[in-house]
């Protein structure tokens, strides 16, 4: 996840609200989106860990990686995720 | 400028300039009661002028400035010039309002809790307020809801009603002791008649109250009624504010205040009867 101090959240039923102070956007995200900024919390997760916590988690099958790496790559784009 | 009008509405001080006497005697006449700036200083400056020297006197065409313009706005005929003012006012609100979340919406309140009721142009919000006004509730506005950041309360910025077309004679009815502005025919909206807001409404314009109820009215299908999820309801409420993004972090934390602590209703209505009767049985259901 970016910094926390740099985001402020609400929940909103499934949505979630997040203002990114940095660029002053607001974000509407939904699933899978705050799970995986859950997840990875502040100090962050390798791919693999991610992936494999998510699955542990929510109890997913077979994990799609590839479309778990685009939502990572949309949240990294939006700054809410950064890559360390 | 030539003439000058200073007034105050809700928290909001304007400072009206004209080239032209008519549209101020007008706003003299409409805004009598309404007290002026505080300590003679205005928030906000709007001018009406010509856009040639000439053009005081040959066809003269009223062009909106003021202290934030749009660069392309199309000017009035004289005749028309109170509702320069009006648009003019708006402007200076919808581009340089930062104290509070401007949400596009009508107020009425009732026992201390605000009804507001937002929608596309044409939804019926002034309409509906001027006739809920009609029934014993106060009119806080019907153009601009003020947030405040800080309280979450909800200020009062009672103008003068802007009354389009079909709901001028609805509400005339509705109100036969009322106080109308000059009939301006054919404007770029349409016909256009301002109701003058009741003494009530004046007297309370200092009193901000509590949201209780974000309505999104709809004229023209069968009544109908659902609740609005709060990710809907944030959504729409960004889309109906003139300053959400300019105020960053205040303007997401007002409107998120809002839409976890405020129930929302989308209402369908065929006639302004039913959405009167729409309005009083939600109401009576919080």
């Amino acid at each position: 996840m970016a910094r926390p101090e740099s985001l402020r959240v609400a929940h909103l039923d499934s949505f979630m609200a997040v203002y990114h102070r940095s660029s002053g956007i607001t974000h509407l995200i939904t699933a899978p989106a705050p799970e995986i900024m859950a997840v990875l919390g502040e100090a962050g997760l390798t791919f693999a860990a991610l992936t494999e916590r998510l699955a542990a988690d929510y109890e997913l099958g077979d994990t799609d990686a590839a479309a778990l790496a685009a939502r990572l790559d949309e949240l990294v784009a939006a700054g809410l995720v950064s890559v360390a | 400028m030539r003439h000058v009008f200073p007034v105050r509405i809700g928290p909001v001080g304007f400072r009206i300039g004209s080239d032209w006497r008519t549209p101020i005697a007008q706003l003299e006449s409409l805004y009598a009661d309404y007290p002026k700036p505080r300590d003679g200083v205005a928030d906000f400056n709007v001018r009406l002028f010509a856009a040639r020297p000439w053009r005081r006197f040959m066809r003269p065409a009223v062009m909106i400035g003021g202290d934030f313009v749009l660069p392309e706005a199309a000017p009035l005929p004289l005749a028309q010039g109170l509702l320069a003012a009006e648009m003019g006012m708006n402007l200076q609100m919808a581009l340089g309002q930062r104290r509070y979340l401007l949400l596009h919406a009508a107020v009425v309140e009732r026992d201390g809790r605000a009804l507001v009721m937002t929608g596309v142009s044409g939804a019926g919000k002034s309409t509906l307020a001027a006739l809920l006004g009609a029934r014993g509730w106060r009119l806080m506005g019907d153009e601009f809801a003020l947030v405040d950041p800080e309280t979450g309360l909800i200020h009062p910025f009672p103008r003068l009603v802007s009354l389009k077309n079909a709901a001028i004679g609805v509400v005339a009815d509705a109100l036969p002791e009322a106080r109308f502005g000059p009939l301006l025919a054919a404007t770029p909206k349409g016909d256009i008649r301002h109701l003058v807001p009741d003494s009530a409404a004046l007297a309370a314009m200092d009193m901000p109250a509590e949201p209780a109820l974000i309505l999104f009215p709809q004229f023209g299908f069968e009544a109908a009624e659902r609740a609005v999820p709060p990710s809907e309801v944030f959504v729409r409420l960004t889309q109906a504010s003139t300053n959400y993004v300019a105020l960053g972090e205040r303007g997401f934390d007002a409107l998120t205040r809002i839409v976890k602590t405020v129930p929302a209703r989308a209402i369908d209505y065929p006639d302004t009867d039913s959405a009167v009767a729409q309005v009083e049985a939600l109401w009576a259901a919080l």
